[in-house]
């Protein structure tokens, strides 16, 4: 997956661009060849990957690291019940109920965007915390009891199995292709300026607060569109399961350890989550502690993340882009703030 | 009514005690520390193990404890903080976060699902009250609880303001470079801020523990708490934390009377209404939110 | 033996090199002007001495002991206090606060509280004052005596001048003649080149990280000193040429 990674009218990139093409076509022909029960892994695999890649947009690009991400994830879950037993098609319901759910998260950005880093995490914990709370009172949903996506029945089982798989493929492929679009772009350009001094983005003009909204609601639609679809693939809605702060541990690990900042490392990282859960997942709680203790080690050791360091020691640049997450040398001397934007003009050439 | 104004100014005591070491840690090393509610329940399953295997009295066991959540902070603030500090604000929530996941499912592993209480050990403590006039009937715990925070609150402005040690200590969250030229040890003096506010967060889980119940996931809840408690009363002291802690409890309290599931939603709520406030109050050019509680003015 | 002693110090700031290869020394009860244009590395060597910034390499010897790798608070406690460019008081503190943190390291000494006071008058009335809400001179006051209750064996002063009212200077210098006189040793650096010359019994010109000049403040004249600051000029201890 990471051959998605090009860089712009380069033959190396053309062949990429081929690549990327070649690899989807052979994900959307997958089905044929794979049983039931790998479909559905693979549409979990899609999920992880939205999930991880709308998380690094908004910590990795956007510097907003957030625990309540979750809370979007929820919401695209629970719209989709709602619109569905608003006599909505199933389907149609998951992508109108992502569209809500970034709207939805507009205002919360007017709110929570003033605040600055550990504050916006906890932040928006409480906000998911509330969400939840606010969700369980819906007679719908029956508190904890949760209710299931009822109408997806009317499809039988292999239709809805592969209809999800592309959903989730094609979705994929969309916020990846679009938060790449992005970061190439001139807001790609305000990203960085953002990245490496949020201040002196904002004297020279870079719109911060915009720029940073942006990353937010696209984060938000994305994991609505993860929520909604993991809704598919599971029927039933527990609000407890959805909002639950596991999924933003999920994608705080897939980043961290793939490396935040790095469009490719979100997808790398996704990957190996994948592995890891179909290795390890059946070991319960001691996954989970090792899920913890990984991410708190690649913090302390290799805040770049697999892919960040990579790419630091063979000059791999296939997109440089990302919240560069200083290492302890540099930000030991004050001086770090002269050496920082120097190193990063080299690396901004090479992309 | 009125009894329920005075059990909520009581619980207030309750989130000012969690509350205190989270707004301590940021006021001194800007760091917002994620596993502070797992930590409380961490000491809180420590009293039990103590009480439920060795029989030792939560109130005894407290000698132990403490002494180990202090330990634990330092080992934090030397192990994990200082270096993750190094790497820009964003790390450090990070760090703290893979901690908090660790700490819960750890605590998970050993002790299961269960809900756990120390109001066993404590005896009649639990759930003996006062008659005040007026037909008041106010528990003892409660009052202890109530209590314990403003000593606590007390003693640590005290500490700040009346030593060296405490000096030292505003000094480096002023300014540890500076800090340092004049002779000042920041590193130790983060440590030792981080000892204390593990110290609060091991007496918050002994009462967590005591006036109800606690499972290896309840560190999130109190870790809400304590940080909704803590931007509530941030107007500049520690005294700030106690009122911080009485609004929430308040607002909880009228949520409950509102609906039956209206408890939470009433504190999460007070919490958006005072930020909101502030937000706005303050123009764009928030800062931050949290209290400085070095006697500082925001 | 010098109780400072400065060899080949080079201090990078990222790449740039701030200080590049310097050397010197101070001997006990010597008063050294350290001046230069803006740039030239005198604050960065200050500093370095202090242990704020870490020497790329080079040492520092204090009383005959190897500095490297020595964090700012032990040196302090080894005698050896900074007042820094700006002040950098603790604002949020009061004034007899900030004073009392220079205590810090604990070394014996007369300095105390009200010695201070007694050295800064000035200061009398403000004890109890935040030190955000000083006078400019107020705050030069404070800086110099919180180095002062380290009870240093070596004061390191950083454009104490700077920003103050000629009148305010006159005060800040005839105070610091009482030090020189108690015997205090001090390392100065001032873009006043008149008071440097006046109040020091040595003085080193830097230019662009280097020692461009450096003697006895009574034999070197002024012309010279303006001219090694320009860069017309180059001679002197420890001075590489560009």
């Amino acid at each position: 997956m990471s051959a998605a990674v090009i860089a712009r009218g380069t033959a190396a990139s053309r062949i990429a661009a081929i690549a990327v093409a070649a690899i989807i076509s052979l994900l959307a022909l997958a089905p044929q060849f794979l049983s039931a029960g790998a479909v559905d892994r693979m549409t979990a695999l899609f999920i992880y990957v939205i999930l991880a890649a709308m998380w690094n947009a908004l910590a990795g690009f956007g510097g907003l690291v957030s625990v309540g991400q979750q809370v979007f994830f929820g919401l695209g879950a629970y719209f989709t019940i709602r619109l569905a037993n608003a006599g909505l098609n199933p389907f149609v319901s998951l992508f109108v109920s992502a569209v809500v759910v970034g709207a939805v998260s507009w205002p919360i950005s007017l709110f929570m965007l003033r605040l600055k880093n550990g504050e916006f995490a906890i932040g928006m914990w409480v906000i998911a915390a509330l969400t939840h709370l606010l969700v369980n009172l819906d007679r719908l949903v029956q508190g904890e009891t949760g209710t299931s996506l009822i109408s997806l029945n009317v499809y039988d089982a292999s239709t809805r199995r592969l209809t999800i798989y592309w959903l989730a493929l094609a979705s994929m492929a969309a916020l990846l292709a679009v938060l790449f679009g992005l970061l190439r772009g001139s807001t790609g350009a305000a990203i960085r300026a953002i990245r490496d001094n949020e201040d002196a983005a904002a004297s020279v003009g870079v719109r911060v607060t915009g720029t940073k909204r942006l990353l937010f609601v696209l984060a938000a639609f994305g994991i609505g569109v993860a929520g909604a679809l993991w809704l598919a693939t599971a029927i039933t809605f527990q609000p407890k399961t959805y909002f639950n702060v596991q999924w933003t541990a999920y994608m705080i690990f897939m980043v961290l350890v793939g490396g935040i900042g790095t469009f490719e490392g979100a997808i790398l990282g996704a990957l190996l989550f994948f592995l890891i859960e179909t290795w390890f997942g059946g070991a319960g709680v001691w996954y989970l502690i090792g899920l913890g203790a990984t991410a708190l080690v690649f913090s302390l050791l290799l805040p770049r993340g697999l892919w960040g360091t990579l790419e630091e020691r063979f000059g791999w640049r296939l997109l440089s882009v990302g919240y560069r997450v200083r290492l302890p040398g540099i930000a030991e001397n004050p001086a770090g703030a002269i050496a920082a934007p120097a190193q990063s003009a080299t690396s901004r050439e090479k992309a | 009514m009125m009894n329920q104004i005075v059990q909520g100014v009581l619980l207030g005591g309750y989130y000012a005690l969690i509350a205190c070491g989270l707004s301590f840690m940021f006021s001194v090393m800007r760091i917002i520390n994620l596993a502070h509610g797992s930590l409380a329940v961490l000491s809180a399953f420590a009293l039990w193990l103590l009480a439920s295997r060795f029989h030792i009295p939560p109130f005894y066991g407290l000698a132990i404890v403490l002494a180990l959540m202090a330990a634990i902070g330092w080992a934090l603030q030397r192990f994990l903080l200082e270096r993750s500090a190094r790497g820009g604000a964003l790390l450090p929530i990070l760090t703290t976060f893979g901690l908090a996941i660790v700490i819960d499912n750890v605590l998970f592993e050993q002790f299961g699902a269960d809900t756990r209480s120390l109001a066993p050990f404590i005896g009649r403590l639990s759930y003996d009250s006062w008659e005040w006039p007026g037909g008041l009937y106010v528990g003892k715990l409660a009052v202890i609880i109530f209590a314990t925070a403003v000593v606590l609150l007390g003693g640590l402005q005290l500490f700040l303001t009346r030593t060296g040690l405490g000096r030292s200590i505003r000094a480096t969250s002023e300014d540890p470079d500076t800090a340092g030229l004049v002779g000042v040890d920041a590193r130790r003096a983060n440590a030792l801020a981080a000892a204390i506010a593990m110290v609060t967060v091991g007496l918050a889980g002994a009462f967590l523990g005591m006036r109800a119940t606690f499972d290896p996931y309840a560190g999130a809840t109190q870790l809400l708490f304590a940080f909704e408690a803590a931007v509530i009363g941030g107007a500049g002291s520690l005294w700030g934390t106690l009122i911080g802690g009485i609004v929430l409890a308040l607002a909880q309290t009228l949520g409950a009377k509102i609906h039956p599931q209206g408890f939470l939603i009433g504190g999460h709520v007070a919490f958006l209404i005072v930020l909101f406030i502030r937000l706005y109050m303050s123009g764009l050019g928030l800062r931050g939110l949290l209290s400085l509680p070095t006697g500082k003015t925001p | 033996m010098s109780l400072l002693s400065v060899e080949d110090l080079v201090v990078r700031h990222g790449l740039l090199q701030a200080v590049r290869g310097v050397s010197f020394s101070v001997e006990r009860g010597e008063t050294l002007a350290l001046v230069g244009a803006n740039g030239a590395g005198k604050t960065t060597l200050l500093r370095a001495i202090a242990g704020a910034h870490q020497a790329a390499s080079g040492r520092v010897l204090f009383d005959g002991a190897d500095l490297s790798g020595v964090p700012s608070h032990e040196r302090v406690r080894k005698g050896i206090a900074l007042v820094p460019e700006g002040r950098r008081l603790f604002v949020q503190m009061t004034v007899e606060e900030n004073l009392l943190l220079g205590r810090t390291a604990g070394r014996p000494g007369d300095w105390d509280v009200e010695r201070v006071l007694e050295t800064f008058p000035n200061l009398k009335p403000r004890r109890h004052a935040k030190a955000g809400h000083l006078s400019g001179g107020e705050q030069q006051a404070t800086a110099i005596g919180r180095a002062l209750m380290s009870n240093p064996d070596l004061l390191l002063l950083d454009e104490v001048s700077l920003g103050l009212s000629p009148l305010v200077v006159d005060r800040v210098y005839a105070s610091l003649h009482g030090l020189i006189n108690l015997g205090t040793t001090i390392v100065l650096v001032e873009q006043d080149l008149d008071r440097a010359l006046s109040v020091s019994s040595k003085v080193i010109c830097m230019l662009e990280g280097r020692i461009a000049l450096a003697g006895a403040s009574a034999n070197v004249s002024r012309d010279e000193v303006t001219k090694a600051y320009f860069g017309l000029h180059r001679k002197g201890a420890g001075g590489v040429p560009a």
